[in-house]
């Protein structure tokens, strides 16, 4: 593939994650932050955000799956995790993680639940798309090319 | 100092617990041109903190956090270190940017969080250093505002931007709406303990206490007559104001005030603000003679005396009397006087002098106020002797050169109120916040007798009336001290402290003249028994 038609692509896709809603405004800042002194920025700041996500989502299928469902300890975790996907532009999960805490506040067992598949769902999805996403600079930068500055005129 | 005050370099101190966000908040605030340094734990920030006090211009935390609230993490960087704190949160709920507010916080940041946000943080740290310096120099009113404008246009960077007051005074209602609206919501209360509202009647009772002990304690006229002959005129006009309350305690204020339902904790904690307060005025008084912006400080010849101090803008040209012209002298000579330092508070900085380091001659003011043992807000803080800065820089009638730019025709009691708020806000309300502190531009002081009155006046009582701010007892449990030592000041009639041998003047060189047109019965403590309220309480709420 022809390194212009590369960047094309990236192009397209990571303007389709705008459209789509999968990120936000908070990743293209991102973007604008990497600078030569750190050109892995994004890709490092993304990685840390799927450890902390893992480490979170994994915390909260434990407090759910407890008989005696505790509140106080579900809520934070939800918050936690509304924090992390503000921090890269994880729109979708953050608008899940919204939605859980209202279910967390009105101590809804089977709604968190069904919360917390919905935030699983928006967070993997936007993993797979970011990990293509990358990927995709990565061929970009393997074959000589640059990665194109990201247009914000969509 | 006067070379501007510049952002670059800002040493900033991010705590946040989530990693994603630590790394962009360094990013971004290296992009800011900043000197970051990040942590994970609000423990951890503490530690770092408190281990260089002076290493840090500015801490932002986030509010949740695993092992500490944020919360509790901006209360005691306030409280021990006042250094301007800003709150962030994904969560922008009102209740808790107002918990934010309440507890200090000098901005309340949503995530997330953008460049040009962070980009103005510096802002915060500026007007932290000149609200200090406002603060003391809300006592000089008339020069003092339009100083404080100059210096402030020229901490700009000469003018330019226009620092808007009349932005601060919004900001300050605001707040004062929103602390209204905490009065009122019990469950917004961050503290366990009931909460005491320090009404001016209550404190009137507390000033009155204090008062009342301190006219027991004559044996400090003879100190102060000892001082008299071994300093030299300008520091003693007084001796009737000399009052020192080293026996007294909270427990006895309490006791003197005889009200059931307050507690010795909250006389306690209410000395400490109050002498923060005063130390506060006194700093900036300090300061607002030392730093380059003295402009309009035009000592007479009389002034010979009084040997100013503040020819330099540097950082020790503290406008010191005692005959003596050098800083260093002064303050060598109050440091090597280690009974004087009885009284040297402990370096529990709750406040920081923001402009330089330490500056050595204010060592000065610390043996000569000799608070026993209050944390001291910094090393080189001076505890005030509060009347005394506040009315030394009183022009007398006619005399002053000092107050040549205020409408003669504003009186105090106008003025007051706008000072007041401000004082409130920045001292009691939240000690930890000055930023929302009304411009005191508005403050005449060219109304000496209005100024040196030391009633009340009734404007002054509905202003403080409405203004009964609550404070959170949880904020001092960690600085109540029993043991005080004020040096209460009179009008017109500077107070001596009382174990000073070393005894060191401050800033009669602003206004010589003052001290000239004493009359001469007032100067060596002839009156002790006589004793009213020195001090302007007026300008003093919690």
């Amino acid at each position: 593939m022809e390194l212009v038609q590369m960047q094309k692509s990236l192009q397209d896709y990571t303007k389709s994650l705008f459209l789509d809603g999968v990120l936000d405004s908070q990743f293209l800042q991102l973007q604008q932050l990497q600078d030569e002194s750190n050109p892995d920025f994004v890709s490092q700041v993304v990685t840390l955000f799927f450890q902390d996500s893992d480490r979170i989502l994994n915390d909260l299928s434990l407090s759910l799956d407890q008989q005696v469902v505790d509140f106080k300890k579900v809520d934070p975790h939800v918050h936690q995790l509304k924090g992390s996907s503000s921090s890269i532009g994880a729109q979708r999960v953050k608008n899940a993680c919204v939605v859980f805490r209202s279910f967390c506040e009105q101590q809804n067992v089977e709604g968190c639940h069904r919360c917390l598949q919905q935030v699983k769902k928006e967070y993997y999805l936007v993993k797979n798309r970011l990990e293509t996403l990358f990927k995709l600079e990565q061929q970009i930068v393997a074959s000589g090319g640059m990665i194109p500055a990201m247009e914000l005129g969509f | 100092m006067d070379k501007g005050f510049s952002p670059v370099g800002l040493r900033v101190l991010v705590v946040d617990d989530d990693p994603t966000w630590l790394k962009i908040l360094e990013k971004m605030l290296k992009k800011c041109s900043y000197e970051v340094t990040t942590c994970g734990l609000a423990r951890e920030a503490l530690r770092l903190l408190r281990e260089r006090k002076d290493g840090y211009d500015i801490v932002i935390s986030d509010v949740n956090m695993p092992d500490m609230d944020g919360f509790k993490l901006l209360e005691h960087v306030g409280l021990e270190l006042d250094l301007p704190v800003i709150m962030m949160s994904v969560d922008g709920e009102t209740k808790r940017v107002m918990k934010g507010v309440q507890h200090g916080a000098c901005d309340y940041l949503l995530k997330p969080i953008r460049m040009k946000e962070l980009k103005i943080i510096w802002q915060h740290v500026l007007r932290k250093k000149l609200q200090e310096v406002r603060d003391i120099e809300g006592c000089y009113e008339g020069g003092a505002d339009w100083f404080t404008r100059n210096d402030e246009a020229h901490l700009l960077g000469g003018g330019g931007e226009d620092v808007s007051f009349g932005r601060k005074r919004k900001e300050f209602d605001f707040e004062k709406k929103l602390l209204l609206q905490d009065e009122s919501d019990p469950s917004s209360s961050s503290s366990k303990k009931a909460r005491v509202v320090w009404s001016f009647e209550l404190h009137q009772k507390f000033v009155n206490a204090v008062n009342q002990i301190g006219c027991d304690h004559s044996k400090y006229v003879g100190t102060l007559q000892f001082l008299s002959i071994s300093l030299p005129l300008s520091c003693l006009l007084h001796g009737s104001g000399v009052l020192c309350l080293a026996e007294a305690g909270p427990k006895k204020i309490l006791d003197l005030m005889n009200v059931p339902w307050l507690t010795r904790e909250n006389v306690a904690s209410h000395l400490q603000k109050y002498r923060l307060y005063l130390s506060r005025l006194e700093k900036g008084k300090e300061l607002k003679c030392y730093s380059g912006g003295v402009k309009n400080m035009d000592l007479p010849p009389k002034g010979s005396e009084f040997s100013s101090v503040h020819q330099s803008p540097g950082k020790n040209s503290y406008a010191f009397s005692g005959g003596s012209s050098d800083p260093k002298q002064l303050a060598s000579s109050s440091v090597s006087d280690p009974s004087s330092d009885v009284h040297m508070p402990p370096k529990a900085k709750k406040t920081r002098v923001e402009f330089d380091p330490p500056i050595s001659s204010s060592c000065a003011f610390d043996s000569l106020l000799s608070w026993s043992d209050v944390p001291d807000p910094l090393e080189s803080k001076p505890q005030i002797l509060y009347g005394s800065s506040f009315l030394q820089q009183q022009p007398l009638p006619s005399q002053s050169p000092y107050v040549a730019n205020s409408a003669p025709t504003l009186m105090e009691q106008e003025m007051k109120p706008s000072y007041e708020t401000s004082v409130n806000a920045d001292e009691f309300l939240m000690p930890q916040d000055k930023n929302s502190t009304v411009i005191l531009q508005d403050l005449d002081l060219s109304a000496p007798s209005a100024i040196s009155s030391i009633n009340v006046t009734n404007d002054t009582e509905s202003i403080l009336r409405s203004l009964s701010w609550e404070l959170p007892e949880s904020h001092h449990s960690g600085f109540i001290d029993t043991d005080l030592d004020f040096s209460w000041l009179q009008n017109e009639h500077f107070l001596a402290n009382t174990g000073v041998q070393n005894f060191q003047l401050q800033d009669y060189s602003c206004s010589p003249s003052l001290l000239s047109e004493l009359p001469p019965h007032l100067w060596f403590g002839n009156e002790p028994d006589e004793y009213t309220l020195m001090v302007d309480h007026g300008l003093f709420i919690s």
